[in-house]
């Protein structure tokens, strides 16, 4: 018999006992469900523990420092005689440009964090500034804050952190909109003719134009107070308490702790970044990306390896979600075989006639194949979006929860498409399995028995 | 394989049917020969038990011979595997049976174009041909009737149409009108009568009414305890 004959008597057999069909059906419909359930949620978690990592722009970002300054930086090649044999590459504005441009890099922006005095309400408070890219608008680092983010890349504002906050006020959300002073000290360059006089005072300040510090002052209005430390410590803005645009930091031009050593090794000349963070696209795009800085004559860091461990992490929590959530599938197989052997009874007769008027054995175990393939495949449709609705009511009332422990929102289940399309060919497979024995069995009727059956 | 003489629809030679029950071994059919030619018209007659319908089930390439030759169309049925006995039973062979056997949650349409979706016949062809079969035994305005609609003998005409719809060139019919009146069964006869005249197709009819037998049957042949006890005219005459 040809496919479509063989679907279409499958589907009209199917509809003749449509309640025990359906019961059958279902029954593989709440497998799938608990299947896809399961594994939503495991994808959901990896998608929010994926976002939440991200979003400390640890785990998609290579951190470039000068192999000249930061040795230990990159330890593979701490021990390597090769770095003593290869002169380091400048970690200058042409370094991050070209960077910029290695592909998969979405952004190259440079640590600036100094030391200065913030003067509030006339008194002194001494701490660490870091400057903080636009881009940390968007990727989650400042999430949570009272107050809002910078209002532009270039405004005068700044960002406290809570504990700082605290210090400057016993009421710190009060210092929200109010003014403070940023007192640092200014790098200004030497003209070259100064240097030469006072080369006798100093060589490397001589052979590298060398520079002066100049105090200045600087009004901020503070816009926002963050809870947690953004960057978890890493990566420029990191193990600050105070937080400004980094493109008023860059303008600033305040002298940090890496001038100063420019300065003892001679090459204070040109300005150099302490350090470079590199966003890539995504975290699986690190490692090329590092190679490449790496071979550009810099030493970097990245968590590549935590992300390793994080990806099988999840892919054994999957895994054994999908163990679990099959179980119910298995069992709805078991209806599947009981629902055919039934229909075998049922229909002795007719499989009787059918062999009588020329189907042979193959036929009639194509037409039980099909019945249990079409159980399977609606019961797959079904359960994909019954998994689907019980994933919106775990978030839902996981949602509910957080809300009244006053904490954000959280979307802990998803199905992306190739989870909806894989329960459904898994469910189509699992359930032609099962009628693997119904059909051979009804294929192995005595068509003669079969026709005198009453 | 064994020849087939000219005019040879089935050959039945030394055909045996033994059954196992238990230890016990039942000859439902033993040492049966028979000859039936193109066009016949041939009854088998006997009693319940006989073995009339083992043969006929035998001839239908639903059983196997225990021993003997089936030989239709050159071909030896014992020797066919079960493919190519679908295949026969789709092609050379069309079957009526006394309980009618029509699928009772489908169409007189969908029953009859059945046997065209086994043959695998193009979908485009079918429905032309489902039409001519109703059409011979004049049912093609109640196409989309279910069997429970019809009367019964309407029910084994539409049995017949089912039979037919594959142009088999030989009729297998199992008790026709067992299950009918006197009047209704003649009628399902006079279609047999003319299906067989008409369409020179060869009939083989088990019956336990010998006057119908002898009223449209060439032949009768008569079983009793799974052997061939006499073959005769149907009107007394002379073997064909």
């Amino acid at each position: 018999m040809k496919f479509g004959d063989i679907s279409e008597l499958a589907v009209r057999n199917l509809r003749e006992a449509i309640l025990r069909n359906s019961l059958t059906t279902l029954g593989v419909a709440v497998g799938v469900a608990s299947l896809v359930a399961m594994l939503s949620l495991g994808v959901g978690l990896q998608q929010f523990a994926s976002k939440k990592l991200s979003s400390t722009g640890l785990f998609n970002a290579v951190f470039v420092a000068s192999r000249s300054e930061m040795g230990d930086f990159d330890r593979s090649r701490r021990n390597a005689a090769q770095n003593a044999a290869q002169p380091a590459a400048p970690l200058d504005e042409a370094a991050r440009q070209e960077i910029a441009r290695l592909q998969n890099v979405t952004e190259v922006y440079p640590e600036i964090r100094f030391m200065t005095e913030i003067r509030y309400a006339n008194n002194p408070y001494p701490t660490m500034v870091a400057g903080v890219p636009e881009s940390a608008r968007a990727d989650g680092a400042f999430d949570g804050m009272q107050g809002t983010f910078f209002s532009g890349p270039a405004a005068d504002e700044a960002i406290l952190q809570i504990e700082f906050a605290k210090e400057l006020s016993n009421d710190p959300s009060s210092l929200i909109g109010k003014n403070l002073v940023l007192r640092y000290a200014e790098r200004q360059a030497l003209a070259n003719s100064s240097a030469r006089n006072s080369s006798s005072k100093g060589s490397a300040s001589s052979a590298s134009g060398g520079f002066s510090v100049v105090p200045h002052e600087q009004q901020l209005k503070i816009v926002g107070i963050v809870t947690t430390e953004p960057g978890g410590g890493f990566g420029g803005f990191g193990r600050s308490r105070v937080f400004i645009p980094l493109q008023v930091a860059q303008t600033l031009s305040a002298t940090e702790v890496n001038d100063l050593r420019s300065v003892l090794n001679g090459s204070s000349a040109n300005r150099d970044y302490a350090s470079l963070t590199v966003r890539v696209k995504s975290p699986k795009q690190v490692e090329a990306v590092e190679t490449t800085i790496k071979s550009m004559g810099f030493a970097t860091f990245s968590l590549l390896d935590t992300t390793r461990n994080l990806r099988l992490f999840f892919t054994v929590f999957d895994l054994l979600l999908g163990i679990f959530g099959s179980l119910a599938l298995a069992v709805a197989t078991l209806g599947i075989v009981n629902t055919l052997v039934m229909a075998i009874l049922e229909r002795r007769r007719e499989i009787g006639v059918f062999k009588a008027l020329g189907a042979d054995d193959r036929d009639v175990k194509q037409l039980f194949f099909a019945e249990a393939g079409v159980m399977g495949l609606i019961g797959g449709v079904f359960g994909v979006f019954l998994g689907w609705l019980i994933g919106r009511a775990l978030t839902f009332g996981t949602n509910v929860y957080l809300a009244r422990q006053s904490l954000p929102s959280v979307d802990i289940s998803a199905v992306p498409v190739w989870l909806a399309f894989g329960a459904i060919a898994f469910a189509v497979i699992v359930s032609l399995i099962a009628g693997l024995y119904p059909a051979a069995r009804a294929a192995r009727l005595n068509p003669v028995e079969a026709l005198r059956y009453e | 394989m064994t020849g087939e003489t000219n005019g040879t629809a089935i050959r039945v030679e030394s055909v045996s049917r033994h059954y196992q029950m238990g230890s016990a071994v039942i000859p439902a059919i033993n040492g049966v020969t028979l000859s039936i030619l193109t066009g016949e018209f041939v009854a088998l007659l006997g009693s319940s038990g006989s073995g009339k319908s083992t043969l006929l089930n035998l001839l239908a390439g639903l059983d196997r011979p225990t021993s003997g030759a089936i030989v239709v169309q050159n071909r030896n049925l014992a020797e066919m595997d079960t493919y190519e006995l679908a295949r026969y039973r789709s092609q050379i062979v069309g079957m009526v049976f006394q309980a009618f056997n029509l699928l009772p949650r489908m169409t007189l349409e969908e029953n009859v174009e059945l046997p065209l979706r086994l043959a695998e016949v193009d979908r485009a062809e079918r429905s032309s041909r489902v039409r001519e079969a109703l059409g011979h035994v004049r049912l093609d305005k109640r196409l989309a009737h279910r069997p429970s609609e019809l009367s019964g003998g309407e029910q084994q005409r539409a049995a017949l149409a089912r039979a037919l719809v594959n142009r088999p060139s030989i009729l297998l019919a199992d008790e026709p009108t067992g299950n009918l009146d006197s009047a209704t069964g003649e009628e399902i006869m006079l279609l047999l009568k003319q299906f067989n005249e008409a369409l020179r197709m060869t009939i083989v009819m088990v019956t336990h009414e010998r006057p119908l037998a002898e009223r449209f049957a060439h032949r009768i042949v008569t079983l009793a305890d799974g052997k061939l006890i006499s073959e005769r005219g149907a009107n007394g005459g002379a073997k064909q």
